[in-house]
């Protein structure tokens, strides 16, 4: 059944899920500090131009170069809608 | 010069115990004098796995508290010249033993033994701790199950913050009919996730229970587990030996029953 389907196999999903399970684990980031993280951010950002922070979005992702035992480092990034670059106006 | 080296996992399960007993008989068989000690106080193992349960009379933490010798807790494996087993307690907990004293035992056992094979109890707390404080080498026991090698990965991070340099990792009960199938993730999928130098590949194989049963360690028996381990011992004692191909370990009926599950 499942060629009919092309449904993506357990060995997919199971590897997919470690991979994210582990980038959080290494990190040991918890999602309190994320958030804490964020709205510092938020504060640095809101000094020089106006953001939407309501849809600002951080996470923790891989990307970053070789580190340790050959895996990719973890990288944060962050997306911040700007709603007018100009503070002062 | 002796090497010692631990069998850790941190999940539970995983194959440590059976592990320790197969490549410690295994490296005796190669003519090595070997020293297996279980760490697990509290709930000790290897000695029904080796079949050597009745002959205990000292243990690990008698040695650790002084009431007796080192060499009065070693018991003499019959089968095998130059294996010897140091049981650990079953009456008491982690806590009787810290890791300065564990290093203290091991410094005694070094000038006798050419290795020295610590099985570790499974978590991250003090029973860990002792068993990784006079390690020079890690062997990590996983299968390829989520949780397995998330708490894999643990213990090889907890591994490098003290500072081990020679770490391999030992993939159990690999089931290549799954794999086949896409349902379980193969040796090179764990290997890709842990980053960590593959030192063997153990097929699923109910000569294990068997073996178990009969407390008598398969390695080297024409068994798929018994083989895959000795290759194991071979990759330890620093030789270079091709891993086994499991594909043809996987009877026909496996393979017709795998091509009614695709369809």
């Amino acid at each position: 059944m499942r060629f009919f389907f092309r449904k993506k196999s357990s060995r997919e999903v199971a590897k997919d899920r470690l991979k994210i399970l582990l980038i959080s684990d290494r990190v040991n980031c918890s999602p309190e500090m994320m958030e804490l993280i964020k709205t510092d951010i938020a504060k640095v950002i809101s000094k020089y131009m106006k953001i939407d922070t309501g849809n600002m979005d951080i996470q923790i992702g891989k990307m970053g170069n070789q580190g340790k035992r050959g895996m990719r480092n973890p990288v944060l990034s962050a997306s911040i809608p700007i709603l007018d670059l100009n503070k002062n106006v | 010069m002796s090497e010692v080296i631990v069998v850790t996992s941190g999940k539970g399960g995983v194959g440590k115990t059976t592990t320790s007993a197969n490549v410690g008989t295994g490296l005796a068989k190669a003519g090595k004098k070997v020293c297996l000690i279980d760490t697990d106080i509290g709930l000790r193992n290897l000695d029904v796995v080796m079949g050597l349960e009745n002959r205990i009379v000292y243990n690990l933490v008698d040695v650790v508290e002084g009431s007796c010798r080192v060499k009065q807790a070693l018991i003499r494996d019959k089968r095998n010249p130059g294996l010897y087993l140091m049981p650990s307690a079953q009456t008491r907990d982690k806590s009787a033993v810290t890791p300065g004293q564990m290093v203290k035992v091991i410094d005694h056992l070094k000038e006798q033994f050419d290795y020295i094979i610590l099985d570790c109890p499974a978590g991250i707390e003090q029973g860990f701790q002792n068993a990784i404080a006079g390690a020079d080498r890690a062997l990590v026991v996983t299968t390829p199950e989520v949780s397995a090698i998330r708490d894999a990965d643990r213990i090889i991070g907890l591994l490098e913050a003290n500072g081990f340099q020679k770490m391999d990792l030992i993939i159990n009960r690999l089931r290549m009919d799954m794999v086949r199938r896409g349902d379980m993730m193969s040796s090179s999928d764990v290997v890709d996730i842990l980053a960590v130098p593959l030192i063997g590949i153990i097929p699923d194989d109910e000569n294990v229970v068997i073996s178990t049963n009969q407390g008598e360690p398969l390695v080297g028996t024409g068994t798929p587990a018994g083989m895959a381990y000795q290759n194991v011992c071979q990759r330890v004692l620093g030789r270079e030996v091709p891993f086994l191909n499991l594909e043809k370990t996987i009877s026909f009926w496996t393979r017709v029953s795998g091509i009614f599950h695709k369809v």
